[in-house]
């Protein structure tokens, strides 16, 4: 076969892997054939790679005589792939959107190379058009600011970087001076390109290798002042920033798989950050300018003693037979089930509870948990349910109906500031009423705020008991205590 | 600009408006698992890393390609197999995750 016929074959697999992309994301429409979907993406990806490694080697010319090309290859893969096969089967549940973030940075670090290496040998043989500069610049840029602020979100998630917002003197200059610098150096080497502006190749690598450490110290000082609650809004825009910078880095090298997959995703990202940052009733500008969650803001002020409310605990006997003689009890969880892995707990107590004849349901906040759709997955991983996981839309009316609330590690998205109080931060948010039930019941460890940084006047509601524990204690000891009534 | 470009940019412009097209069908309770998945294909700059590391010719472009081919691969696998087990545990419910018309009310 000749060279045209084997790159024919070849785009025809790039092709194929982009259906199988295209195709394995619309079937994660539904719960049902997701993971068949994922396994067609995962199958299209083996099939481009497959034929890209074919076609380097059968081309003519094949890798050339070095050897290095190819053991860059296959050795990078096996290291490379080793340790995301790892983490990703390792990883606790609990931790899965700081993984998901740094394999985003990783991603975004990766696109960025590829269009620095292009751009280095481009310049260094003076070969360099307009329209390859200005994907290069864009490719290491979006890249470089993804992989710095990927990492500083998922730092933050992991607890590695403080999740709440954080600020120095300057910053917000820095920020601005970093952001100006970028696009100075992006219209330098577009100029130089054009024959404008002369540059010697070294000086405008130079300028390449300024302008990739201005986006890289531009992503963190982006990401720092954003509070640990909207992180997940943060990855879900990162993750779309990485799937443009790959389409930018599919422009430079001409790669038409590289294109279709990162514009899928760019897209993808965008819509998600969007659908997020509708949830919290906030728009993503508001998002990135950051310092949401500081904790000592005004709304701070509306705390226990405050407003003289009191807190009233209640015993885990009392609790149980609140839950048994219940006819509805709606079970309201949050990230600190999570964390105490509690999950399995809180499934006991719904079946034992069920058994008695009481109708359970789970009421899902859209950002329970630190990811959309987070609290499902672990909720799921339990093997609880799904009809009994109820949306906020579909649950919130039931609230009026319920006998008891039973919150458990949940705490921002029941608070309800977010519908009285103008001053809070959160104000606006849609909420679940878990206020309008019966009674309340909280599993807490202690009054400390939530996520948010904000305190719950749920809990100094007269109809609110709290239940000082960790989630898991405070769930088994309920379970033990509700077999004994 | 060339024709290959303005080829290549109308592919661009037709997978952003397919991307949106199937993202936005997808209920909330997958958009972790999805968020997973898009990040898992973003990973195909692994075949741009292979790409310029088969032209690699001096010590500079071996680190960068060796780099690049390292993220993509762990962005790939990593990608996906997280992905996997998400939504494994979706296909473990005894229930048959319909939407709410099965169940009358």
């Amino acid at each position: 076969m000749n060279q045209e016929a084997i790159y024919a074959l070849v785009f025809l697999a790039w092709l194929a892997g982009a259906a199988a992309f295209v195709i394995g994301l619309h079937q994660m429409n539904s719960p049902a054939t997701a993971r068949g979907g994922n396994r067609l993406s995962a199958t299209g990806m083996a099939i481009a790679v497959l034929a890209t490694l074919v076609w380097l080697l059968v081309r003519p010319g094949g890798l050339g005589n070095s050897p290095m090309p190819l053991l860059i290859i296959v050795v990078g893969f096996l290291i490379g792939g080793g340790i995301g096969f790892v983490l990703a089967r390792r990883v606790a549940m609990t931790a899965m959107p700081q993984l998901v973030s740094l394999f985003n940075a990783v991603g975004g670090g990766a696109a960025a190379l590829v269009a620095i290496d292009d751009y280095i040998r481009g310049i260094s043989i003076g070969e360099m058009e307009v329209s390859t500069a200005i994907f290069v610049v864009l490719g290491a840029v979006i890249g470089s600011v993804t992989f710095s602020g990927s990492l500083v979100a998922s730092g933050k998630l992991q607890g590695v970087v403080p999740g709440q917002p954080i600020f120095f003197p300057g910053s917000r200059l820095l920020t601005v001076l970093l952001a100006l610098g970028t696009v100075a150096g992006f219209a330098l080497l577009v100029l130089a390109a054009a024959g404008v502006v002369a540059l010697t190749p070294e000086l405008a690598i130079i300028v390449l290798s300024l302008i990739v450490l201005a986006a890289l110290i531009f992503g963190i000082t982006m990401v720092l002042p954003i509070g640990g609650a909207d992180m997940p809004v943060v990855i879900s825009l990162l993750n779309s920033f990485t799937g443009t910078a790959a389409a930018m880095a599919g422009f430079v090298i001409n790669n038409p798989v590289l294109i279709i997959a990162g514009a899928l995703v760019g897209a993808s990202g965008a819509i998600l950050t969007k659908l997020m940052a509708d949830a919290m009733n906030r728009s993503i500008a508001n998002i990135m300018v950051g310092g949401f969650g500081g904790g000592a803001s005004t709304a701070g002020a509306a705390g226990p003693g405050a407003d003289g409310g009191n807190v009233r605990e209640v015993g885990m006997d009392d609790a149980a037979i609140q839950l048994a003689y219940a006819q509805k009890v709606i079970i309201v969880p949050g990230y600190g089930l999570a964390v105490a892995q509690a999950q399995h707990a809180v499934r006991e107590l719904a079946e034992l509870l069920e058994d008695r004849g009481v109708e359970v349901s789970y009421a899902i906040h859209p950002v329970a948990g630190r990811m959309p759709g987070h609290m499902n997955v672990l909720l799921a991983e339990a093997n609880v349910p799904y009809p009994q996981l109820k949306e906020m839309d579909e649950v919130n009316p039931e609230f009026d109906r319920a006998d008891v609330a039973l919150v458990v590690g949940a705490n921002d998205v029941t608070n309800p500031a977010a519908r009285s109080n103008p001053q809070s931060p959160i104000y606006g948010m849609p909420i679940l009423n878990v206020d309008h039930a019966r009674s309340i019941l909280v599993i807490k460890r202690s009054m400390r705020p939530g996520y948010a940084g904000i305190d719950n006047e749920l809990y100094l509601n007269p109809k609110t008991g709290m239940l000082f524990a960790d989630a898991r204690e405070g769930l088994t000891q309920l379970v033990a205590a509700v077999k004994l009534v | 600009m060339s024709p290959e470009l303005l080829n290549a940019l109308a592919i661009f412009v037709l997978a952003i408006l397919v991307g949106f097209e199937v993202i936005s069908k997808v209920p909330a309770t997958l958009h972790t698992p999805l968020m997973s998945g898009a990040n898992s294909i973003h990973g195909i700059v692994l075949v741009g890393a292979m790409l310029i590391a088969a032209t690699a010719d001096n010590p500079l472009s071996y680190f960068l390609a060796f780099v690049a081919v390292v993220f993509g691969a762990a962005n790939v696998v990593g990608g996906y197999v997280v992905t996997d087990r998400m939504l494994q545990m979706f296909r473990k419910r005894e229930t048959p995750p319909q939407k709410p018309a099965d169940k009358p009310e």
